[in-house]
């Protein structure tokens, strides 16, 4: 579905991306995870043509981004992290407006602007104005917008920040309903625990670099299954056992000043780049 | 076609939205140059064989037209700079050509409404002129040049305090110095040569020549109609520029 090559791109004498490579199958849910300033969004502008790329080579469902740039935008959709709907036009309008941009037909417009309205569940909201709308609303709305006229691809950019926990959880079912409907979803996030519900496939990108992309179980195998955290005078420091028992002795022996959980992508980010992911 | 459409269906429905107050914003300052120009300074003046106010008349209303079509850059700029409404046609499979045409489309509506308002405005103090096709097609290629403009600007310019620096430069002076306000020919023969290059000087004397029913002259339209083609080929340009 979605094939990069060496991407690169540089805003000045900052790399944001380094020689960046990945693949995408069709059908899946791909987490691009990374701390801010890792390059996940700078990678998502430039497969939805919002900049340009320095080197490297895009190809969405075999098709190259620069060669007909019409044509893959046409299979993709864009949930940006800004809320970038138009506050003074209704929420009809807004998804109006964005299936005439795609070139759809007025009654297929009308037709899938109000299915996709009821798939986030935003049928009652139709004539009020965008302005109106909470944040996890706006939000759903920028996702049924992103997905009226029918994309193959969908990005999410950072698709929960700055929503609450239970919004949070609502857009994620949403999602999973998405992937599930056949769509091939593609999110960044720096949230931990997103990526590890989320997805099917995760990529952990660092300084504009692939560093791991497997499943969340595969990138965490070979840490064990419990993670200990100890804290001390210089912070805390993580040790990985394989069983709870294990796990509970070493706290023992570190006079009970631990913590103990479950092992997770966190911990193999740290462990691939010895830095933390949030 | 329909993408052109989505771009000016999009500032229609802003401009429908805010049509009120917009109406009134659009009012106040040629109310004001009326006032104070027209009636309070020029009333005892005439300018050739018209009132002040009769000459004064076809000159606000193509100064409108050309603030009110470049008062689309503002637009543009907020849904650039503050909305990023603009990446959503970026991520769009829009040719910049129709992004181009459906923003200079919605500045040449802006700019008609703000010439309606002129000539309302006008009528109210007694002004009654010739407003026929040749009037209105200069208000057209000018408001078409300046519409262009405001895309080109707004796409080249990187945060909305520079976008403000460009109309206080290019606009502002451009209004005072157009021969809105004063024919040109009355000034020292290089003032008025210079001040005669500018667009809107063009604009003021088609639009008075057409106004008070002289002869065509295909001089003023050819101008204009050189700068909006200059102008829209800057904005094509300055469209795909715009990505990082």
């Amino acid at each position: 579905m979605l094939k990069i090559e060496n991407l690169r791109k540089s805003f000045g004498r900052v790399k944001a991306l380094d020689g960046l490579s990945l693949e995408v199958a069709p059908g899946e849910l791909f987490a691009f995870l990374g701390p801010n300033g890792a390059g996940k969004t700078t990678t998502i502008r430039i497969l939805n043509g919002l900049s340009k790329m320095d080197s490297g080579r895009a190809l969405i469902n075999k098709v190259d981004i620069l060669e007909d740039p019409l044509a893959v935008k046409r299979l993709c959709g864009l949930v940006a992290q800004h809320a970038n709907l138009d506050g003074e036009l209704t929420v009809m309008e807004n998804l109006d407006v964005h299936g005439r941009l795609y070139g759809m037909p007025g009654p297929e417009r009308k037709k899938r602007a109000a299915e996709f309205l009821a798939y986030v569940e935003l049928e009652d909201r139709a004539g009020s104005l965008v302005k109106t709308l909470s944040g996890g609303m706006k939000r759903r709305l920028m996702i049924a917008r992103a997905l009226t006229h029918g994309p193959g691809l969908l990005f999410l950019d950072e698709p929960t920040a700055g929503l609450d926990p239970a919004i949070r959880r609502r857009i994620w079912a949403l999602v999973k309903k998405i992937n599930r409907s056949g769509v091939t979803v593609f999110l960044t996030t720096h949230y931990i625990e997103e990526a590890e519900f989320l997805a099917s496939r995760v990529c952990f990108v660092n300084e504009g670099r692939v560093v791991a992309a497997a499943s969340p179980r595969e990138v965490m195998d070979g840490l064990g299954q419990w993670a200990v955290d100890v804290y001390g005078p210089e912070g805390s420091e993580t040790s990985f056992f394989g069983d709870r028992t294990e796990a509970a002795a070493f706290i023992q022996s570190a006079d009970g000043a631990g913590s103990i959980r479950r092992v997770n992508l966190e911990d193999a980010f740290l462990r691939l780049t010895g830095r933390r992911v949030g | 076609m329909s993408s052109l459409m989505a771009v000016y269906l999009r500032e229609m429905l802003i401009l429908r939205r805010r049509m009120a107050r917009q109406v009134l914003a659009m009012s106040v300052t040629p109310l004001l140059y009326v006032l104070t120009f027209g009636l309070a300074l020029g009333g005892g003046v005439r300018v050739g064989d018209r009132s002040y106010l009769e000459f004064l008349i076809p000159g606000l209303a193509a100064m409108s037209s050309m603030t009110q079509a470049f008062a689309i850059a503002g637009e543009i700029n907020v849904a650039r700079f503050y909305l990023h409404v603009f990446e959503e046609f970026q991520a769009a499979p829009v040719p910049r050509l129709s992004f181009v045409l459906g923003e200079t489309l919605a500045g040449l509506t802006r700019a008609f409404l703000a010439v309606s308002v002129v000539l309302i405005l006008g009528a109210l103090f007694g002004v009654r002129l010739d407003y026929g096709a040749p009037f209105w097609a200069a208000l057209s290629l000018n408001s078409l040049a300046f519409a262009s403009l405001a895309v080109a600007l707004a796409m080249l310019v990187k945060t909305h305090a520079d976008q403000a620096l460009l109309s206080n430069f290019i606009i502002t002076p451009m209004a005072f110095l157009g021969g809105t306000f004063f024919p040109l020919d009355a000034l020292p023969a290089w003032a008025g040569t210079a001040l005669g290059l500018l667009p809107l000087s063009h604009a003021s004397r088609a639009a008075r020549a057409g106004a008070f029913g002289l002869p065509w002259e295909p001089g003023p339209y050819l101008c204009l109609l050189g700068a909006a083609v200059v102008f829209f080929l800057l904005a094509l340009w300055a469209v795909a520029k715009a990505r990082d």
